[in-house]
């Protein structure tokens, strides 16, 4: 059957079962691999968009809740111009990402955050920021996101006597 | 230091396996260190020689205007220099720091600086592995493929890159990509002296020009290199020293990380190719078994899927999209053998390694003096602890997702994978074709962490039998159930410490640990000890046993560190000045130690119920002291609080990155004890996905990680492994001093539920 909706304020109909879910539709119908496969039940966090604005982990909601919805994902998030998102050039200046494969994922969350309230306090990103790091980038996580709200400097300052 | 065995090659140790291959045990601890974390894609990087290769090697990566001058890099005529790495990157940020290091010697501007994975071709390994050494390191397998030449030259350069874990800028980095620089620099002198008739120790080189100060002229690199390439490059270039580095030693920002913000960085999952087709697998449950039967019916009734393809231990199912794959593999019920491995369990592997190590004989005993009479020395206080750790799993966040297309005779695979060459050759032994015959394109991986070696990836036998048996490209994407059940997970392991403590001072010490692999050579024991003894009991279950970042530096590591707080606590002392007395004065590791005991405040009052745990560990030639202080929340987990970590890897060639891996190797530390453990049942995997093999989250990591550098300017050690191994004893020791109950079995999660 054919599921209409709209990606990054595009209309698009996937013809796909209704069962599909949100991850595989973007990543094998519509060919966009910015949204990454983790675990498939929604316990990773690296298949993150924003559905209707809210954050959502796409590997578990199915075509069939979709229809008629506006979604957002990581290949969305940069201006009409081509700029970065605050959050995005954030994540640059903090130099975030390792392996990089689940930034998709937490940049979205900690977009969604941002929308939300603002100007999160460490708590509130403790609570909200659930995604999985392999990598372990969390404090520079947590960085960029006070960097992008203003409330820490820019600068990542490496210790030492280099 | 009491017995300090080196676990690097360098140039001696090279040349002399050269001429003794035979050496018992070595053998062993080469795979071991070859397999770890940062370990190189293959054998690269030496000078064009042999002109068939080096016009191969230059059709490969070199274009109109532009001019190689070996397997490390060219310069284009708009002055672009590329650096070809020989090591992939999967997130430890090598790629960046080895440019940094070749274009700092060659004083090439940094903005015209490109860096790429070099190609996985035969031609970039120029010159022949040295018989009766690479062979013994690599496989006949891989150094069968090679010509037969340039032995010297190999021995003093190559082995360097492919045996050391973390290996890429201590070895890669120091060895060849500064040497290039600095040789092709000289080159690009040497032509503009000609070029301008000046001498050329009047001329001067910056941002990728020559400059003639006295006449005001100058050169520009692009204009240079077509004549530059044509000389011969000096083998011993004189490098800079610390004092005019303007790249090496600086937080230069990595390369890879506008890709990874915007979802445009293309993965081996996001690869994708008209008409490709996407499968999935479920293989044996019980490793060692093999597929009994299935009902291919119920699958091929789902939508989209096209195809149910049986191997010998797996069954696999092709479809139009990863979804309808899933489906049709999920419909199956497939019955497999168990191998024989029914009774194979978690707690069996304990109870069999503690009868070995009462009763058996050890494998390998490695340390010096006699420990049994130090033990039994009048006054003597005789300390004894038993510890265990689990099969871990390494949990990169990309599953295995190879892509492959097999057409007219020559498979060509896609994918993430850490050593290109041997690839090669697996997938070629797998397809049954000729390894001329099997093209390997590497892409960026998502995370490694020690899975993504060739040796323990049966995926690239699996998509090798795949793509032989469709006319389609198809891509082969694991689950998160199967990586988690069919991971190659670092070995369970325990072990049982005893030491005699007289007058403060330890006297003796004896380590005697069972596992698979000998750790002996691999990670150095530090305390000066009059007598010491490490031990090796071999037991071998029915898993495949893979380098899980840090190796076996990590479970050493905690029992080490672990021990050395039970000691500190039997003679009455704090565990930093227990640490401090036993450490040689005026060494690397005290300075270290003594650190972070000053920047974490050591000694100062806590909170009531929070703790404070040191542990200091030497890998990969680094030396790595870390302090955690941690309490137990409500419902019995731990809880960390703040972290330090003191480094000595010789320099820091760029500290912003490097400061990345050491706090991400710690997290990942702390990950491991607080939660992480592979269990089996009746032979099988019980954990199926992160709801049941638990990732520390960040809410539950330190929000901040005080990363410090002595820049010691020691031979340079590895950076992306040495974070790791201090994190879970430094963390065990805080607990266990906030609760005053020892922790001496990992995880600490249900330790603490417990």
């Amino acid at each position: 059957m054919a599921i209409a909706f709209s990606v990054n304020g595009k209309p698009v109909s996937v013809e796909a079962e209704a069962d599909t879910p949100l991850l595989w539709a973007l990543r094998d119908d519509l060919g966009m691999t910015g949204t990454k496969f983790g675990c498939g039940i929604a316990a990773c966090g690296a298949c993150s968009v924003h559905i209707d604005g809210a954050v959502a982990r796409s590997c578990s909601v199915p075509l069939s809740e979709i229809a008629g919805k506006s979604i957002t994902t990581i290949e969305g998030l940069k201006g009409a111009d081509g700029a970065l998102h605050k959050v995005q050039q954030a994540w640059i200046d903090a130099q975030v990402p390792q392996c990089g494969y689940c930034q998709s994922g937490q940049i979205m969350a900690a977009v969604a955050l941002i929308e939300r309230v603002g100007s999160p306090s460490d708590a509130q990103i403790d609570e909200a920021m659930t995604n999985i790091c392999r990598c372990g980038t969390y404090p520079r996580i947590r960085k960029a996101i006070l960097t992008a709200t203003g409330q820490a400097a820019a600068t990542t300052a490496p210790q030492g006597d280099a | 230091m009491a017995d300090n065995p080196n676990p690097e090659l360098d140039y001696a140790e090279a040349e002399a396996l050269a001429t003794k291959p035979k050496k018992k045990g070595v053998k062993r601890r080469i795979f071991l260190a070859g397999s770890a974390l940062l370990v190189g894609g293959g054998i690269f990087g030496v000078w064009w020689t042999d002109s068939s290769v080096k016009a191969r090697g230059k059709a490969l990566t070199t274009g109109d205007g532009e001019h190689s001058f070996n397997t490390w890099m060219k310069i284009a005529e708009d002055d672009t220099v590329t650096v070809y790495s020989p090591h992939i990157d999967f997130g430890q940020g090598s790629h960046t720091a080895l440019g940094q290091m070749l274009a700092d010697e060659l004083d090439a501007d940094w903005e015209k600086v490109k860096i790429e994975q070099a190609p996985s071709d035969l031609a970039f390994a120029n010159a022949a592995l040295a018989k009766g050494f690479l062979p013994e390191m690599v496989g006949e397998m891989v150094a069968g493929l090679l010509p037969d030449a340039i032995i010297g030259m190999m021995a003093r350069s190559l082995p360097l890159q492919i045996t050391g874990g973390s290996s890429a800028i201590r070895f890669t980095g120091e060895v060849g990509m500064r040497k290039t620089g600095a040789a092709v620099r000289a080159a690009l002198v040497a032509e503009a002296a000609d070029r301008l008739g000046v001498p050329a120790e009047e001329l001067t080189t910056a941002d990728s020009k020559v400059l003639h100060a006295a006449s005001g002229k100058s050169l520009r690199y692009g204009e240079l290199a077509a004549g530059a390439a044509e000389r011969s490059l000096t083998g011993d270039p004189v490098l800079k020293t610390r004092d005019q580095w303007r790249l090496i030693g600086k937080p230069v920002p990595r390369r890879d990380i506008p890709a990874k913000v915007d979802g445009s960085a293309v993965y081996g999952i996001d690869f994708t190719l008209p008409d490709m087709r996407v499968a999935t697998i479920s293989a044996a449950p019980v490793r060692g078994g093999k597929l009994e039967s299935v009902d291919e019916s119920p699958a091929l009734a789902v939508k989209g899927v096209e195809k149910v393809v049986k191997l010998e231990d797996a069954v696999i199912v092709v479809g139009k999209g990863y979804w309808p794959a899933t489906k049709g593999l999920a419909a199956l019920s497939p019955t497999f053998t168990d191998g024989g491995h029914a009774a194979v369990s978690s707690p069996a592997i304990y109870a069999a390694q503690d009868k070995l190590r009462s009763g058996g004989k050890a494998d390998n005993e490695g340390g010096e003096g006699d420990v049994d009479a130090a033990f039994k020395t009048a006054g003597a206080k005789v300390v004894q602890a038993e510890y265990r750790v689990p099969f871990l799993h390494h949990a990169m966040m990309e599953p295995f997702a190879l892509t492959g297309h097999y057409k007219d005779g020559t498979l060509t695979l896609w994918g993430g994978l850490q050593d290109p060459l041997s690839t090669r050759a697996r997938a070629a032994k797998a397809a049954g074709i000729d390894v001329d015959n099997v093209v390997f394109n590497p892409m960026i991986m998502g995370g490694g962490f020690g899975r993504r070696f060739p040796d323990i990836v049966e995926a690239i036998d699996q998509i090798a039998v795949l793509a032989k048996q469709v006319p389609y490209p198809v891509k082969l994407v694991w689950s998160r159930e199967e990586d988690v059940r069919r991971g190659t997970y670092r070995p369970q392991s325990s072990a049982g410490l005893k030491a005699s403590i007289k007058d403060g001072n330890i006297t003796g010490w004896r380590t005697d640990y069972v596992q698979s692999g000998n750790a002996e050579g691999e990670v150095p024991f530090i305390y000066a000890i009059p007598a010491i003894s490490r031990r090796h009991f071999a037991y071998q279950s029915n898993q495949i046993d893979g380098p899980w970042r840090s190796v076996n530096a990590t479970q050493i590591g905690f029992y080490t560190e672990s021990f050395m707080d039970e000691l500190a606590a039997a003679a009455g002392a704090d565990p930093y000045q227990f640490r401090s007395k036993h450490l040689p004065a005026g060494s690397r590791h005290l300075a270290v130690l003594d650190m972070v005991a000053k920047r974490s405040g050591w000694g100062s009052a806590l909170p009531e119920g929070v703790g404070r745990g040191i542990a200091i560990v030497e890998s990969f030639g680094t030396i790595v002291a870390e302090v955690v202080e941690a309490s137990v929340k409500e419902d019995g987990s731990p809880k960390v609080l703040k972290a330090w970590a003191v480094v000595d890897c010789g320099t820091t060639v760029n500290p912003l990155n490097a400061e990345a891996q050491i706090a991400g190797g710690l997290i990942m530390g702390l990950s491991s004890a607080i939660g992480e453990q592979v269990t089996l049942d009746k032979g099988a995997v019980v954990e199926s996905n992160f709801s049941d093999y638990p990732i520390l989250k960040l809410a539950d990591a330190p929000p901040a990680i005080d990363v410090y550098f002595i820049e010691s300017g020691a031979k340079t050690g590895g950076i992306g492994e040495p974070g790791l191994p201090p994190a879970s004893p430094a963390l065990a020791n805080a607990l266990s001093t906030a609760s005053g109950k020892r922790i001496r079995t990992l995880p600490l999660l249900t330790q603490a539920k417990a």
